[in-house]
Order: structure tokens, then C-alpha cells, then sequence
């Protein structure tokens, strides 16, 4: 196999607040991302699915360095860049970029498409001829599908689909090599989500992109990932082949995820909802179960589970899981 | 110089069924500010007030050049005389029979001017201070802030009272003492605006694209703060002229000949008795300019801060 | 007779480019007991609508026609009188539950005042009643955690404390405005669940607000689909799900990402964006986006109506339909 792109290596996010009055302030550690570890090759998606508060988030943040992890290491074409100042990791945002949830928001309302898109070419090229930006940004946004007389056009005339449209070729207009998109889709409705995804598919195709594909929604992360990493309270449950995940899960969580997806379909879902056990929330982060982080929601477990902390174990086909029963449990759709 | 970028097209076909639009002249955007414009001009109060401030300001402007009297000059026949069209005093004399009209229109001068200089002043202090303050944070904002608390904590009054006894009685200086205090209000204002934008996501995606930390503030956080700051500066501007009526109703402001609307009220309200309309009238134009400027500043909220976009 | 019967409902907005019709000519009714979703992109109209209804329009909004609830007609009230509907008959959920609650006050606070002020019962009572209605929405030990603050609770633990909110004064009808799409799939999942239990328990009536037809597959008795402030399509919900008529329902329908079938390469997506009600085409309001569009679809397509209160708005026929002869403007217009 070829030399991945990108190597991430325990990666570990620890936010730190305090509580408590003046005089007895007390510290508590929040433990957002708690050591992640992939790589990732050319040319290839990783999906990364998880509740909210799974750290997932934080993670895209990390490895572009917008978070100072603690622990762990990046490394990026041979490059780590966790150990980079911050001018050397400027430079470095022209080769790895972000993509966010909220198309409306993550654009300044006050600037117009053409040149939310052309910021980043006024950033790295100063120098570069105004005719040339000009055409650069109509480039992009023909790519993208949107119509380049929109160009003066502000973000409050365009719809959801067509912000993060712009978004992506904002993101896109310095060739990066790598795309991180946060939950890209979970903000628009259902019917246009699609339309984002096949164009990031087609996108990744034409530009040869490595991407990391964020959601909440594992039925949204099919189509466009080869490899999906699920993650709960910032740890990975499983990493897996798209075909074995979706074919047989590996850890209750995942199957727990794809079983609460709604289905179109009213006779189907009330069968599938019976199955359903996904109950409870998340358990409080500062209040970590011992053991398996999943133990307290988990229909499967055993003693040994509120013991033992499981690790991320190799399975047959370079597909990974994070629980003592992996290899027992038939979990298969 | 060459960018380094392909500039080809990557050739992805449009699924639009517009495609005959690709080659439609580029349609013209539509800013916040055009809408917040056009919110504006549906505000009658507003629209009315600025066009009696506008008038109001060719007035003091043009008006004492057009009328027969000089501020200064003492009309001794007519002293003290109610307002007639006879006499040409069409607001009386006071009590040295000088002209109210002129007079009025002159100290205008001085108490738009304060009120413009001084907030201008405070608007470019408060509006970069607030920003580095808010956007750096840490330290850097703890540091920048304590210092507005500190000035902050000086007694207005004594400190102009200083600056007077000092430098001596001077219009610059009514400026200055104006501007050093007001720029506070603005500061904290503008950090605290400053502070939620910086975690905004489009700053976040600035960040995200390499933009570098001027740039962020330059094109990402001012241009969003303007709009309370334009509202901030139209309500500062009437309190500023309230602030010199006070120093020259306490006999810190302007010296004469030159004058003030609140001068002449302090002047007028000692002849309240015997010759009313030495009050009136300067009291007629500050209050009307007051109130303007709160209506205008009312309409820009209401018009920059629409609660529901449909 | 039933519940909530709404007749030319339109709504009209002032903005700057001129008035805006969000919602043009509505006709529909919920009866008791039963769950109606109305589904659509954004830009449907189908928040406003209920807006328009509960007398919560923004304020350059305007809204006609005649929405009787029990026959009294709820446009016509006077706003102290619809201020008691809203309460003890009518409860409404919104998407953002941060927004609605009070993040001062503990939820023992909000929702025992409810309670008293809209039930007159006495405090302990009250409280008795607020700790039971969170039992019902299945919020472990409510005794004890009706004693925190909204910032407490997860984001699903807010909608179950928003709908317990909604259930304290036994309402005879709720409306739930996209009341799981900031929420993850999990909560998603129990929120339906939540929502099915509760129309199996109680004899209220739901409208559900969505842009997601997977999220109501389960839990509604009839379906409204709007595009551009218009009903294009309304049914039972197997007639929806199994037999739908509309090009737009199908597309709708088949954009839901699936994981209970294999996958395609390309995910279908309805092409186009939602409607800018600013630069509708003329004729039938989706022709731009639809793929089976023809020549005759310029002109204004026909209401097709069955007997079994089945409708669709398009040039095609509709199986057992009748072309409804005055459509619903004829209403609106009065």
C-alpha cells in the first residue's frame, strides 16, 4: 500500500474549567478528544460518526491545529504539525482545509460571494493580479454549480445549499490536498443534502482530495466515505470498511447509531423502532464510567465490561473495534 | 509574478438548468447596508428628524452670513427687546442687544461641532481599542481594560477642572475632555461586541482559510460592529452637546464672544424674568436636536437590528 | 366537526423587496386524536402557517383567511383570548429549546407557574402535576431534576422538558415545529418514540412540522406536503409513502439517505434549491426543479381532489380525483 498522507497518532484534547468560588476554585478536565488515532491515504474519505459532545469536532480542529492538542501527534505528508508555530502553520492552511456545519453562519454577512471565495487567494497571493482573482473565483464557482454572475451576490440572497456551495469553494480555491468537512449537511434540509454530498464526491474525484467526512448521521456518511470511524465520548468505538460496517457493525454503539436512523418508510419503521435500545444520554463528561465509556447504554454488557477498559482491537479485514465481545457479538443488518 | 495557482478550469458540468444564465451579465448584490438603508427610510420619525438636522445644520452653517447682525454687535437702541420683525431681531436682543437669531445660530456652530469632533475622537480611539482589546483577549485584554477602569474612575468634573486651570479656558480643550471620557463607553462597548464575534464561525473560518489576525479584524470584525457603533455614535452625539451645555451652564465651557446653545440657556435662564425668549429660543434648537438625534439613532437600531429576516 | 379546520389561510410578508406571499390559499383540518405532519423544504411556509395560526407572526407579517378551532375562529380573537387558547388548549414546540426556555428560572420554577396560572391549582399541586408530566416524557428522577436550570439538560433532555412543558395543561392539540432536526439521530429517535407513545396514551391531536418525511414515517395519520406556501400533495400517510403522486413527494422521498437498502452510487437529491418566493416560475411553482416537467406545466396546474380527501397539485391526473373547480384563492379572497 501507498505511504498515507496523513498520519494521526494518540491524538488527545483536554479542555480545562474552573468551578467553584473564589477561594476554592476547583479544576475540572474535560476530556474531548481521548486519544485518536488513523491515517489516512490520498485520494480517500474517512467518515467520523458520533452523538454531539463525541469530539468529533474537536478533533477536525486539532489535527488542522485551530485546537492545541495536548498529547499526540500529526503528521502530515512527513511533516508533524503539531509541532509548528503559528506562522509556519498558516502557511500550511493552503494545503489543508475545513469545510463547516453551518453554511449561513461560517460566512461573513457583510462580504459578498466572490470575495468570501477570493480571501483565502488575497491571503497566500498578495501579489496576484486582480483579472486573475477575478477569474480564479468564477472558476470555483462554476465548480461548485453555482452561477458566476451570482458573484456579487451576499450571503443572505442565496439559499443553505448555495452558502455551503461557497463555503466549499472557499475552501477549495488553493488546491488543498486534504478537506476536513465538519457536518456539512446536517443544516440543510433533506433534499438538498444529497446534492452536497454527490458534489463533494465528484469534487474529491476530480481534485484527487483526501477528505474526512464528519456527521452524526451514519446513513449520511455512506455514500461518500471508504473507511468510517465511529467515535463516542472522544474515543473510537470502531474503525471499519464501509461495506463491513454497513454489513456487520462491529461495536453495539455503531449498531446502535445505524439503528436510529429514521426510516422513510411507516410499516419498516415501527419494526425497526422495537428494536431500538439505544436508551439514555451520553453520560456526563466530567464523570467518565469506568470500564467501557459505553458500558452504562450498552444492551450487550458483562461484567468485565464495567472492569476492563476495552482497547481498539484489530479484526479480520484491517477493520477495527473498541469492545471486549467484538469477536462473539453478531451484530449483522 | 507568477500565484502558484491553476487557474484552469476544472471543467465539472452544471447541473443547473440555468446554464444559459452563465453567460448573464453579473447580477448586483444586495448588502446589509442597502436593506438596512431601506428599513431606515420606511422610518418616518427618523426620516423626518434627519431632515430637520440637515436643515438644522445648513442653518447654523449659512444662516449667520445671510443675516444683517454680527454675533458681537450691540444693538443699543434695541436692548432687551421681544422678538419683532420691525426691529429685525426676529428673536430679540438680550441684555447688551445682541441679536438671540445670530447668536442661536452661532453657538450651533460650536455645539454640533463639539458634539461631532468629540464623539469622532471617541469613535476612532474606542472603536480600535476595544477591537485589540476583545479579539487578543488574555492578558492583553485584562491590561487594555483595567486602564479603562482606572480612567474611567477619574471624576469627570474635577478632571476638567484640571485641564482648565492647567491650560487654561479653550474650545480644544472642552474636546479633548469630552473625548477622553466618551471613548470609554465606546471601548467597552466595542470589546464587548468584539469578544462574541471572535467566535462566530465565519471568524473561525477566516482562521481556518490562513487569513492573519489584521485582516480578521480589518474585514471580518469592524465592518460587523459598525452597525451598533453607528447607533452608539448617533445617541453619543446629543449626550456630548448635553455634557458642554452642563460645562458652560457651569461656566467651564466656551468663553465668550463665542457661544454655545448651552451658554446661551445659561445666559438666557438668568434674564428668564424680564426677557423670556433670550431662553427659549436656544432651548428651542437644542432640545429639537436632541430629539432628532435620539429618533435617528432609534430608526438605525430598529433598521441594522431586524429581528425577523423572512 | 373537526378540531382545527383552517380555510384560505394566507400569509404576506413585508420586505423589502416588495410583499411576499408565504403562504397562498391553505385548506386543511386536523380532527382529534389525530397526527398531521406538514413537510417541506425550507421556504414551504410551513412555520409560518402555524405562526400565522397561533397569532405569533413577526411583525411585518399579515395574515387572512379563517382558522376555527371547536369553531371559533382564531384569527378573529382579540390577543388575550387567544393568549388562553395558546396555553391550556393549544401548546406549541419549537425547534430550539434553549430559546423557549427561561435560563434563569429552574425548570420547577417555569413550569409549576404554568401550571398555576393557566390551571389555577395550588402550588404543591402544581408541582406534583409538573414533576408527573416529566415523568410521562420519561426524564429520569424528575424529582430531583426538576430542581436544575435548563443549562443543565442535554439537548434532548431540553425538547422532553419543552414537551412536558406543552402536555402540563392536557392540550387538545400540540404543534411541534421540527421538534428533533437540531438534535442527533439518537434523540431523534426517542423523541419519536416519545411522540408515539403520546398518541397512543392520550387523545390529542399533533401537527408535526418537518422537512423530513423519514422522521414522520411512523408517527403521523395523514401527511401535507407544501412546496413554495402550497399544498402539492396530501394523503393518508401509506398514500404518501407507497402511492405517492406528486413528482415532488417522490422526490422527496427518495433524497432520504437509506441504510435498510443497497446503496447507489449517487445519492438522489431534488435538483435545484427551495424556493425563492421572490422568483417563482410562473405556472406550476416547481416546474424549475422537476425532472418530469413538460411543456403544459407553464400553465397553472390543476388540484386534483378524491373523495377520501386525497389532493395533488399537477398537470398529471390523479387516480379517482375530480379537478377541484374553484380552487382554494376563491377562499382566500374573501
Amino acid at each position: 500500500m501507498t505511504k498515507p498522507v496523513m498520519r494521526v497518532q494518540d491524538l488527545a484534547v483536554t479542555f480545562t474549567s474552573f468551578t467553584g468560588g473564589l477561594l476554592q476554585r476547583k479544576q475540572r478536565q474535560l476530556r474531548a478528544v481521548d486519544g485518536i488515532s488513523f491515517e489516512l491515504h490520498a485520494g480517500e474519505t474517512l467518515g467520523i460518526v458520533g452523538e454531539s459532545g463525541s469530539g468529533k469536532s474537536t478533533l477536525a480542529r486539532a489535527i488542522l491545529g485551530l485546537i492545541k492538542p495536548g498529547r499526540g501527534r500529526v503528521i502530515w505528508r512527513g511533516e508533524e504539525l503539531t509541532g509548528l508555530d503559528e506562522e509556519e502553520l498558516r502557511q500550511k492552511r493552503k494545503e489543508l482545509q475545513i469545510v463547516f456545519q453551518d453554511p449561513v453562519a461560517s460566512l461573513n454577512p457583510r462580504m459578498t460571494a466572490g470575495d468570501l471565495i477570493a480571501e483565502p487567494l488575497w491571503t497566500f497571493y498578495p501579489n496576484m493580479e486582480r483579472r486573475q482573482v477575478d477569474e480564479r473565483t468564477r472558476g470555483m464557482m462554476k465548480l461548485v454549480g453555482l452561477l458566476p454572475n451570482q458573484i456579487n451576490r451576499y450571503p443572505h440572497e442565496f439559499s443553505g445549499g448555495q452558502c455551503q456551495r461557497i463555503g466549499i469553494a472557499r475552501s477549495l480555491v488553493l488546491n488543498p490536498r486534504l478537506l476536513i468537512c465538519d457536518e456539512p449537511v446536517s443544516a440543510l434540509d433533506v433534499s438538498i443534502q444529497a446534492q452536497i454530498i454527490n458534489l463533494l464526491k465528484d469534487l474529491q474525484k476530480k481534485l484527487g482530495l483526501a477528505l474526512i467526512f464528519i456527521a452524526h448521521d451514519l446513513s449520511v456518511v455512506r455514500h461518500i466515505s471508504d473507511r468510517v470511524m465511529v467515535m463516542y465520548m472522544g474515543q473510537a468505538m470502531e474503525v471499519s470498511d464501509k461495506t463491513n460496517l454497513y454489513r456487520k457493525p462491529r461495536h453495539p454503539y455503531s449498531n446502535a447509531l445505524m439503528k436510529s436512523v429514521p426510516v422513510p418508510d411507516p410499516k419498516l419503521a415501527s419494526a425497526a423502532r422495537r428494536n431500538s435500545w439505544l436508551t439514555g444520554d451520553m453520560p456526563s463528561p466530567y464523570q467518565r464510567p469506568k470500564g467501557c465509556i459505553f458500558n452504562n447504554r450498552c444492551p450487550y454488557r458483562v461484567s468485565r465490561c464495567k472492569v476492563d477498559v476495552p482497547a481498539l482491537r484489530k479484526m479480520e479485514n484491517e477493520d477495527w473495534a473498541a469492545c471486549h465481545r467484538a469477536e462473539e457479538l453478531d451484530l449483522s443488518i | 509574478m507568477n500565484s502558484g495557482v491553476e487557474l484552469k478550469d476544472q471543467g465539472l458540468e452544471i447541473k443547473d438548468p440555468f446554464a444559459a444564465a452563465l453567460a448573464a451579465e453579473d447580477i448586483r448584490g444586495r448588502s446589509l447596508w442597502v436593506d438596512a438603508w431601506h428599513r431606515l427610510l420606511k422610518n418616518r420619525a427618523a426620516v423626518v428628524s434627519g431632515f430637520i438636522m440637515a436643515l438644522m445644520v445648513m442653518m447654523v452653517i449659512f444662516g449667520p452670513m445671510l443675516l444683517p447682525w454680527e454675533g458681537d454687535f450691540t444693538d443699543w437702541d434695541n436692548t432687551s427687546t421681544p422678538p419683532s420683525a420691525q426691529t429685525g431681531h426676529w428673536f430679540g436682543t438680550d441684555a447688551v442687544g445682541r441679536d438671540i437669531m445670530v447668536r442661536t445660530l452661532e453657538g450651533g456652530r460650536i455645539s454640533l461641532l463639539v458634539g461631532l469632533v468629540a464623539t469622532l475622537v471617541s469613535l476612532v480611539i474606542g472603536v480600535s481599542y476595544g477591537a485589540v482589546a476583545g479579539y487578543y483577549g488574555g492578558m492583553t485584554d485584562r491590561v487594555m481594560m483595567r486602564i479603562v477602569d482606572i480612567i474611567y474612575a477619574l471624576p469627570f468634573m474635577f478632571f476638567v477642572i484640571l485641564l482648565m486651570v492647567v491650560f487654561g479656558r479653550h474650545i480644544v480643550l472642552i474636546f479633548v475632555a469630552i473625548g477622553a471620557v466618551n471613548w470609554l463607553d465606546m471601548a467597552r462597548i466595542v470589546r464587548g461586541q468584539t469578544l462574541s464575534l471572535k467566535n462566530t464561525e465565519f471568524v473561525e473560518a477566516a482562521r481556518a482559510c490562513g487569513v492573519d489576525h489584521q485582516s480578521i479584524i480589518r474585514r471580518h470584525i469592524i465592518p460587523n460592529l459598525l452597525g451598533v457603533v453607528m447607533v452608539y455614535v448617533t445617541l453619543t452625539i446629543p449626550q456630548v452637546i448635553l455634557v458642554e451645555s452642563f460645562l458652560s451652564f457651569l461656566g467651564l465651557g466656551v468663553q465668550e464672544p463665542m457661544s454655545s446653545w448651552g451658554a446661551l440657556v445659561n445666559d438666557g435662564a438668568q434674564d428668564m424674568e424680564s426677557s423670556p425668549w433670550t431662553l427659549i429660543f436656544p432651548a428651542m434648537f437644542l432640545t429639537i436636536t436632541l430629539y432628532c438625534f435620539n429618533y435617528i439613532g432609534d430608526g438605525m437600531r430598529d433598521a441594522l437590528d431586524p429581528k425577523d429576516r423572512t | 366537526m373537526a378540531l382545527l379546520e383552517v380555510t384560505g389561510l394566507q400569509v404576506e410578508f413585508d420586505t423589502p423587496e416588495g410583499a411576499v406571499k408565504a403562504v397562498n390559499g391553505m385548506n386543511f383540518e386536523v380532527n382529534e386524536g389525530e397526527t398531521l405532519a406538514i413537510v417541506g423544504e425550507s421556504g414551504a411556509g410551513k412555520s409560518q402557517l402555524v405562526m400565522a395560526i397561533m397569532g405569533l407572526l413577526a411583525e411585518n407579517g399579515s395574515a387572512s383567511g379563517k382558522a376555527l378551532f371547536r369553531g371559533k375562529d382564531l384569527m378573529k380573537m382579540k390577543p388575550k383570548e387567544l393568549n388562553t387558547v395558546r396555553g391550556r388548549h393549544i401548546a406549541m414546540i419549537f425547534q430550539d429549546p434553549m430559546t423557549s426556555l427561561n435560563p434563569f428560572l429552574s425548570i420547577e420554577k417555569q413550569m409549576t407557574e404554568v401550571a398555576m396560572h393557566h390551571q389555577g391549582l395550588p402550588r404543591d399541586e402544581a408541582r406534583a402535576h409538573a414533576v408527573e408530566m416529566l415523568r410521562a416524557v420519561r426524564i429520569p428522577d424528575p424529582e430531583e431534576r426538576i430542581l436544575q436550570y435548563p443549562h443543565e439538560y442535554s439537548g434532548g433532555m431540553r425538547q422532553r422538558v419543552m414537551i412536558a412543558m406543552g402536555l402540563l395543561c392536557e392540550p387538545e392539540l400540540l404543534i411541534a415545529d421540527e421538534p428533533s432536526t437540531a438534535l442527533d439521530v439518537t434523540i431523534q429517535a426517542q423523541i419519536t418514540e416519545l411522540v408515539s407513545e403520546l398518541r397512543q396514551e392520550t387523545r390529542m391531536a399533533i401537527i408535526l412540522i418537518t422537512h423530513d418525511l423519514a422522521a414522520v414515517a411512523e408517527i403521523s395519520d395523514r401527511i401535507i406536503v407544501m412546496y413554495a406556501g402550497e399544498v402539492v400533495e396530501a394523503g393518508s400517510v401509506d398514500d404518501i409513502f407507497y402511492r405517492p403522486q406528486h413528482p415532488y413527494t417522490r422526490g422527496l422521498l427518495a433524497s432520504v439517505p437509506r441504510l435498510d437498502r443497497v446503496s447507489d452510487d449517487e445519492l438522489q437529491a431534488i435538483p435545484g434549491n427551495p424556493p425563492n418566493l421572490l422568483e417563482l416560475p410562473s405556472g406550476c411553482r416547481f416546474r424549475d426543479r422537476c425532472v418530469e416537467a413538460i411543456e403544459q406545466c407553464s400553465e397553472k396546474p390543476p388540484l386534483w381532489v378524491s373523495a377520501d380527501g386525497r389532493v395533488s397539485r399537477c398537470v398529471m391526473e390523479m387516480e379517482g380525483g375530480a379537478i377541484e373547480p374553484a380552487s382554494e384563492e376563491a377562499g382566500g379572497a374573501e
